[in-house]
């Protein structure tokens, strides 16, 4: 056949090349330094400018003389000008040092990294679960909008959202520990070795994060079943349904992948919330992570090792998001660069 | 003596409107069955948190002349059993609604207030003002709450207040994220020009025009952040940060776990606090949906 | 036999606890290779019918009449039938085509994507193949398939669409307003695009557009919608140049004939706001916007009437007098 007069522009505008990927990445990197720095700012100040002395804090309820307080300022530098001491801080940071924990009298650093695994262990399974049971539910109860498998999910995603984690987990314990069915408390069974081992911490992992997916899940579920029903109305399903397309077609080709990337980006976000079920899962079933050893920290309070927590979760929420912002362009190709 | 016929003035026009508009939105929240449990359940414990004074006798709650004795499962003199001191359960959770609900109000008024100021402020003042402000907010948005409310109650001093602004500081981003959006939109109104053109001032735009057409916005918004700051406020008390001295729920849930009331299996001390929490912002988070159900225009038609 | 045939189609959506008419008794025959424009304002139910025909319409919408796609009730049809017909049997070109395709999965695999469904012998790879034909044969290149719908622009889209509903083959092509939203140079192209294929392979298609002088150019015969209802229907350039009822002729008057001076100095367009479609009380539903209205429209609600050989309109003036009370 003849081609038609107009021929068509090359149909690839705005894919990226090499100069703009790096522009995009440069961006988000800076973004992600930014916050990093504002972070790193705030939590210095937060705990030496409020009201208050760090050493009188530190020592809290205890009886302790004017000498040992000097001691104790010297020996963290609290003695210097503040210029000095930020100074110091900065350049700890940039080695990785963030201060010596007072009540472990060891290095803040070398606590994390010890119960850094066992965390990312917990919340990793934790979350993974709840986003694909949230997302799993969350199209189902979109898709029978207003029907009984609606109301139960978003009826129970609504309780489970309103029940406060760590009394969640309370009762959890309460009930297995008179049953025996789950351990419930620590992660490891002392002495086992080998295979067994695995299906040990398994064993253990239970009753955590079945909490934490509890309380979790329903936040994805809501994000996704409205996500999925503000797409429900949307010409694009209607062309599919017009080529003959199954209902359940029309919903995981067409309808799902449009309603992820909102969700995803919410989920992203909402990270902080998973440190936050973490630190009181982990409180409750006294499991050796960085919630458990965040919560001892507050006991004291240990102020070098919260201050250090607070940097090390809030970089790990900003990088988490980072990862998100490099990640979302492969799942819309509206934002690719 | 009128001579001229009745002819209301502009504001009584406004507020013949506003009632209208009242009562339509009552209709519009009528059709949500679950918004009417919520808002009867949130009444109820309102009307329990005022009522607290007249149910429980002041020494009811003392750790020393407790009325009972320690760890009685419930009975018709305790129906919900007793704690380790002796001090009945149902008269803790009564007077623990008082701080609790009280905490939740003011910490939402709090965020919101922040909120809404930042919010109506970055909408409002495009340019690099509205974007540093931005900038702030999205910074806050990823910062992990609980941690930065922990921090701040852990250098403040222990007490409610202490709470109260360690809740409202963290929990305002969400608030002006969506009053931004909301004034952006407002703003692009033709008589929002118009007013700008008779020589209105950008407090004047701000305050009669923008915060008006906000507010139902912010009323939703303000009922869903209730919910989450009542379990904030527990959550905090539960780590051990709040005021020592006043019975709260997540306070009582402390001191359960700190008796033993766990390992010893216990149920009813941890039963009646936690169920109230959940209760409480189950409430609320019902009636926050159906404000938002009841104010947005497209599930108007009951589509 | 028709290849598309209405039979007293009607069309109520339920909103609000009220059901509002849309469509109010259609009847409208295409036969095999035929093409009908069907014209009229927004909001009078033109899309409305066109997804009737392949029941899409959305679970608040009553349907009414019959939809007889090669005999066959549409209406009626079992949900496996129904699928089988769908795009197969006849395919529609939407209303604007950035919302109409997925903006997340390629054109070449939503092209394919009925191929694969509806053809049991097409595998992955062929079908992509015949994706790319598809595309050439609309004009744009065949890499385009590996391009997302943001990355197209209207009128290469629209083109997209085109190739999409031509790929099983079908009899039918319903194309609603294909060329709404693009600019008048593309409009002509894309137009004719549609023309040639259509008349090339001998299928069948409804058109709909609220431009009478399109689809007078591209359709056989054009029928003309007001609230609800065919008022007018006739041989395209009949129907265009010398409409009997007003309606019709309005909205033929609102289009200038490019080069014509007479119609530059002729009355455009229509005054009055388009019917209310929930409330309409007796008489004739244009009467309020009728600008040669008699006293008797006030009560005689016209159905359509022989207007002339092979031509039928639904106004008080083409009825034989005696039928008039
Ligand atoms: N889903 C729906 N719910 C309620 N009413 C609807 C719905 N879809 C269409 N309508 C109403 O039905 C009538 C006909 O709509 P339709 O889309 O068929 O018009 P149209 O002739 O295609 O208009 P346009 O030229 O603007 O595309 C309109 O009054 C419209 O408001
Ligand atoms: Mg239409």
């Amino acid at each position: 056949m003849s081609a038609p007069s107009a021929a068509p522009a090359a149909p690839d505008r705005g894919r990226g090349s090499p100069r703009r990927i790096a522009v995009y990445l440069a961006g988000r990197l800076l973004g992600a330094a930014a916050s990093m720095a504002a972070v790193t700012v705030t939590a210095f100040f937060l705990f030496r400018v409020l009201p208050g002395d760090p050493v009188r804090t530190m020592t809290q309820g205890r009886a302790v003389t004017e000498a040992q307080l000097d001691e104790l300022r010297r020996q963290y530098g609290l003695d210097k000008p503040l210029g000095e001491q930020f100074l110091d801080y900065c350049s700890g940071l940039l080695r990785l040092d963030l201060g010596v924990s007072y009540q472990y009298r060891a290095p803040v650093t070398e606590l994390i990294a010890e119960r850094l695994w066992p965390t990312v262990l917990l919340a990793g399974t934790g979350t993974l679960l709840a986003a694909v049971l949230g997302l799993w539910l969350g199209t189902r109860a979109a898709w029978r909008r207003g029907r009984v498998v609606d109301q139960v999910n978003t009826g129970l995603a609504l309780t489970l959202w309103s029940v406060p984690t760590f009394w969640l987990g309370l009762l959890l314990i309460v009930v297995f520990a008179g049953t025996g069915g789950f351990p419930t408390g620590g992660m490891a069974t002392p002495g086992v070795r080998g295979p067994a081992a695995a299906l040990d911490v398994a064993h253990h992992m239970v009753l955590p994060v079945a909490t934490m997916v509890a309380v979790v899940y329903a936040q994805y579920l809501m994000i996704m079943r409205s996500s999925l029903l503000t797409e429900m109305g949307s010409d694009y399903l209607v062309t599919a349904r017009a080529k003959g397309l199954r209902d359940a077609l029309v919903l995981r080709r067409h309808a799902v992948p449009n309603a992820l990337l909102p969700t995803v980006t919410l989920v992203f976000l909402n990270l902080g919330q998973v440190v936050a079920g973490a630190i009181l899962v982990e409180t409750v079933f006294s499991w050796p992570g960085l919630g458990q050893l965040f919560y001892q920290g507050l006991r004291l309070p240990d102020l070098p090792l919260v201050q250090g927590l607070f940097v090390f979760f809030s970089a790990g929420v900003i990088l988490m998001n980072l990862l998100a912002d490099l990640v979302y362009p492969l799942l819309d190709p509206r934002v690719r660069v | 003596m009128s001579g001229t016929p009745a002819r209301p003035s502009p504001r009584a026009l406004a507020r013949q409107r506003r009632r209208l508009a009242l009562s339509g939105f009552w209709r519009r929240y009528r059709r949500h069955r679950a918004g009417l449990l919520g808002l009867a359940g949130l009444v109820l414990f309102v009307l329990l948190a005022l009522a607290a004074p007249l149910l429980v006798a002041p020494g009811d709650l003392s750790v020393t002349r407790a009325p009972h004795d320690a760890y009685q499962p419930p009975a018709p003199a305790h129906p919900l059993g007793t704690d380790n001191f002796g001090r009945s359960l149902l008269d803790l959770v009564v007077w623990g609604s008082r701080v609790s609900l009280t905490v939740g109000f003011l910490a939402t008024l709090v965020s919101v207030g922040l909120g809404t100021l930042v919010g109506i402020t970055a909408g409002h003042y495009r340019g690099v003002a509205g974007a540093v402000l931005m900038r702030v907010t999205d910074w806050f948005l990823v910062l992990p709450t609980l941690v930065l409310a922990v921090a701040l109650a852990t250098v403040l001093s222990r007490s409610t207040l202490t709470i109260v602004i360690a809740i409202g500081i963290t929990a305002w981003p969400t608030t002006a994220r969506l009053v931004r959006a909301q004034t952006l939109a407002v703003e692009a109104r033709p008589y929002i020009e118009r007013s700008r053109a008779l020589g209105g001032g950008h407090t004047h735009i701000m305050l009669r025009h923008v915060l008006p057409n906000v507010l139902p916005l912010v009323l939703a918004q303000t009922t869903l952040l209730v919910a989450s700051s009542i379990i904030a406020e527990s959550t905090l008390a539960f780590l051990g940060l709040g005021d020592p001295g006043t019975v709260s729920w997540g306070g009582t849930l402390q001191d359960a776990r700190r008796a033993g009331a766990v390992s010893s299996g216990v149920w009813w001390y941890l039963l009646p606090p936690g169920a109230a929490i959940a209760l409480v912002a189950l409430s609320f988070t019902l009636c926050g949906r159906a404000v938002e159900g009841a104010l947005d225009p497209r599930s108007r038609e009951g589509r | 036999m028709n290849h598309l045939e209405t039979r007293g189609l009607t069309v109520a959506y339920r909103a609000g606890g009220r059901e509002v008419p849309a469509v109010r008794g259609v009847d409208l025959a295409i036969p095999p290779g035929g093409t009908l424009g069907l014209a009229g304002e927004s909001g009078c139910g033109k899309s409305t019918v066109a997804l009737a025909v392949l029941r899409l319409l959305p679970a608040t919408a009553r349907v009414g009449g019959s939809v007889l796609l090669a005999g066959e009730d549409v209406l009626t049809m079992a949900w496996g039938r129904l699928r089988a017909v769908r795009w197969a049997g006849a395919s529609i070109v939407f209303q604007g085509a950035m919302h109409s395709l997925n903006a997340v999965r390629r054109v070449g695999d939503q092209i394919a994507e009925p191929v694969l469904l509806h053809e049991s012998a097409e595998t992955p790879a062929s079908a992509a193949r015949r994706a790319a034909d598809l595309l050439e044969r609309v004009g744009l290149p065949p890499r385009t398939a590996a391009a997302y719908p943001h990355e197209l622009s209207g009128g290469q889209r629209q083109r997209v669409m085109i190739a999409m509903a031509l790929a099983c083959g079908p009899r039918l092509v319903i194309a609603d307003e294909p060329t709404t939203a693009l600019d008048v140079m593309v409009q002509a192209q894309i137009l004719r695009l549609l023309k040639d294929l259509v008349a090339r392979n001998g299928i069948a298609m409804m058109m709909i557009s609220h431009d009478l002088s399109v689809l007078a150019d591209a359709c056989d015969r054009l029928a003309v919608m007001y609230a609800g209802r065919i008022v007018e229907e006739g041989p395209a350039r009949q129907v265009f140049a010398d409409a009997r009822h007003p309606y019709a002729a309005a909205l033929g008057a609102a289009f200038p004939v490019v080069g014509d001076p007479a119609s530059r100095y002729a009355p455009r367009g229509l005054a009055g706001d388009p019917p209310d479609p929930a409330g309409s009380g007796t008489g004739c539903s244009f009467r309020p916007r009728c600008a040669v209205a008699e006293d008797r429209c006030a009560y005689v609600d016209p159905a359509l009437w022989r207007a002339g050989p092979d031509r039928s309109a639904a106004c008080v003036r083409v009825l034989p007098s005696e039928e008039v009370l």
